[in-house]
């Protein structure tokens, strides 16, 4: 019998499940391996009956929690799709303040804003948004923002004839070097390939752009040595920290409670 | 007659999370409403202290569907509040990425999410084995339309190349070339994919109610990248009056921040595009809108389903033409934009896929934001979505309850409701 897949998202933009969607055709292979039987994004059909969960989306609220809770224990492989789920998403920039803070900018400019105030409704009762391996067990994390959809592929493949899996633990300079482009750094930029996960295909610096490190970082990051190249290129202390904390806030938050 | 309790938590086939509830009684509507759960993540807040050249690669990831229509009215607004000016190549460019991304989106809703409500399946899954041919020329078409994106945009999900000023990488005359060949070569399937939903057509149900549309209108093109706000129910205004128009406001039994202009409601999206802006379409595409029987100004929501597959045909009308514009003029693949960093507010605004989308953004001095506002579409429409269920369930207690389901979740999902865009969205739980 085929394993049987469920996706769920919680705070995210959903982009991570459109590119399992953007497989296109090679959607049908997926579907000779497993059968989908939860895809909200896709499908009206819901089962609670799944041996994978696929989870997309930072965890902000209690309510995210028990859900998250209750889905590791109904799944025997949990596997979380993009930036938001691995690392917090761009949204864990928002830990910064605490929720009360972030309603008052958001909302206290229009009428009728005084029912966001506070957590009596437990949809709105906000914490920190957290990745979901920190609230529970993750199995594996397809790292990216987006993922890259023939990542997701060959990672379901691997999970399902038990290989190791296939993301890599080099930088992202190793893939943008086999693209033939110019150094970022050389170029005037900033660039955080020389510590970002690769295994994306560097579509960033190859079209004129940079590394955020949306993937995360390598197991052993040369941050260090990555220091030195900043400094190197003339560049500030503050723009290496705007830099690294668009996806990796984690690193530099405060960890003393919500 | 008896009791009628609908409950439909986590609408499927729309993205986002919302809930449909309905109670009825004897033949009475006691309560209807539509309602959103999904988690807020404060984009407007959290971009606070960010670079300008970095706002567009954030809010883009406000959501994954409309991500281009986010980065461009981003980088419209950042272009406004520093005076920058762009060249006529980007200016074509950026048209040819919205074209992009609605033909990706709109290929996507007809065919994958609404199509099955159509055929009676619950999914496009069953659809592949019972329908083959016709699914397979929908996943051709997503796919060629996420070529065009990556092609012009550097990604389909979370554009790369479109920067503050204009492009850091242009396609060559050659990849365009090649681009418009296959669009030309797609043109049969778009027909035979709109032929299937001419025969089909019929299931739409027919409800009418009056209300304001609301979008991006110009003298001399359908607007989608550029042009003043425009109303059905007459008067134009410029973009940075857009506080004018959408009035946000929040309600006790509400779940989103609503919107409201003259009326109760306004619609935005294709629908609303099409009624202001018929005219102003290809000659294929109006062929059509003939066909459907679409006519402006339409009151039936059910009918923005058809006004996306129209513009499907327009969007490919309009792209031929604009490559053909491109490559008359010449295209530099080297142009990259200089701009100086200026302190400043501007609003920028684009209509997407699902309607006008505003991003309104304050820098510093040093090019590094101070305060951010972001109007989604979808929030504009959720007013909208609300009274017309108010209006269309008392029309349907005679039905057995899963039609009656059926029919709010396709009312829901004609709206094409892209809930993740969810700057701002709260959820009250409703007590009776």
């Amino acid at each position: 019998m085929k394993p049987k897949v469920a996706f769920f998202d919680f705070a995210s933009c959903e982009g991570c499940q459109l590119q399992v969607v953007n497989l296109e055709e090679a959607i049908l292979d997926v579907l000779a391996l497993v059968d989908i039987v939860s895809f909200r994004e896709a499908m009206k059909e819901h089962s609670d009956d799944y041996d994978i969960a696929i989870i997309e989306g930072s965890i902000a609220r209690p309510i995210d929690i028990d859900r998250i809770k209750k889905i590791r224990e109904q799944a025997s492989i949990l596997i979380t799709i993009g930036a938001c789920a691995h690392l917090g998403g761009v949204q864990r920039l928002g830990n910064q303040w605490d929720a009360e803070a972030n309603k008052v900018e958001v909302y206290e400019r229009h009428p009728g804003s005084e029912i966001t105030k506070g957590d009596s409704n437990p949809y709105f009762a906000q914490i920190k948004h957290r990745a979901v391996s920190e609230i529970v067990k993750v199995d594996a994390a397809i790292p990216g923002c987006p993922i890259d959809s023939n990542e997701f592929g060959k990672v379901l493949v691997a999970l399902l004839t038990g290989k190791k899996l296939p993301i890599p633990d080099y930088p992202v300079c190793v893939e943008c070097k086999k693209n033939e482009n110019i150094c970022v750094f050389e170029t005037g930029g900033f660039c955080m390939g020389p510590v970002a996960r690769a295994g994306c295909g560097a579509p960033c610096p190859t079209h004129g752009g940079e590394c955020e490190a949306c993937r995360g970082y390598v197991d052993h990051p040369h941050t260090q040595a990555h220091g030195e190249v900043l400094k190197k290129y003339g560049l500030s202390p503050d723009d290496i920290m705007t830099k690294r904390t668009m996806y990796n806030y984690r690193d530099f938050e405060d960890k003393g409670g919500d | 007659m008896g009791e009628i309790n609908i409950n439909v938590e986590h609408l499927t086939r729309v993205e986002g999370h919302g809930n449909i509830v309905l109670n009825a009684k004897d033949g009475t509507v006691e309560f209807v409403q539509w309602q959103v759960s999904e988690a807020p993540r404060f984009f407007e807040s959290f971009v606070r202290g960010r670079p300008y050249n970095e706002l567009s690669h954030i809010t883009s990831r406000i959501c994954g569907i409309c991500s281009i229509g986010h980065s461009l009215a981003s980088l419209k607004a950042t272009e406004a509040a520093m005076g920058i000016q762009i060249t006529e190549q980007t200016q074509i460019l950026r048209r040819l990425a919205i074209h992009a991304e609605n033909l990706q989106s709109h290929v996507l809703h007809v065919g994958y999410l609404v199509a099955p409500d159509l055929l009676g399946a619950p999914s496009v899954v069953p659809l592949a084995s019972s329908h083959t041919d016709a699914v397979l020329k929908i996943v051709g078409l997503h796919r060629l339309a996420n070529e065009f994106s990556n092609l012009v945009c550097g990604r389909t999900v979370h554009p790369v190349s479109l920067i503050v000023g204009g492009f850091s990488h242009i396609p060559s005359e050659k990849q365009l070339k090649e681009i418009r060949q296959k669009w030309v070569d797609a043109i049969p399937d778009v027909v035979a994919v709109a032929e299937i939903v001419l025969s089909l057509a019929h299931k739409l149900p027919n409800f009418t109610r009056e209300t304001e549309f609301i979008a991006l209108t110009a003298d001399d093109e359908y607007a989608i990248y550029d042009g003043d706000i425009g109303s059905t129910d007459g008067g134009r205004w410029p973009v940075a009056e857009y506080l004018d128009i959408t009035n946000e406001f929040v309600v006790p039994h509400s779940t989103a921040k609503y919107t409201k202009h003259k009326r109760e409601s306004y619609m935005v999206g294709a629908l609303a595009r099409f009624n202001l802006n018929y005219d102003k379409m290809g000659p294929l595409a109006k062929e059509w809108a003939g066909k459907f029987g679409l006519q402006p100004v339409n009151h039936n929501p059910f009918m923005n389903n058809v006004a996306q597959l129209v513009e499907i045909v327009h969007s490919i009308e309009d792209t031929l033409a604009q490559i053909d514009k491109l490559l008359e003029m010449g295209v530099n693949v080297n142009e990259r934009p200089k701009y100086e960093v200026k302190a400043g507010r501007g609003v920028g605004a684009v209509d997407v896929p699902r309607g006008i989308l505003f991003h309104d953004y304050t820098y510093d001095d040093k090019g590094v934001c101070v305060k951010a506002n972001c109007i989604i579409p979808t929030n504009q429409n959720h007013n909208n979505i609300n009274l017309d269920f108010q209006a269309i369930a008392p029309t349907l207690l005679n039905l057995p309850e899963k039609e009656i389901e059926l029919t709010l979740e396709m009312l829901v999902r004609a709206y094409d409701p892209c809930i993740s865009c969810s700057t701002h969205y709260l959820d009250v739980q409703w007590k009776r």
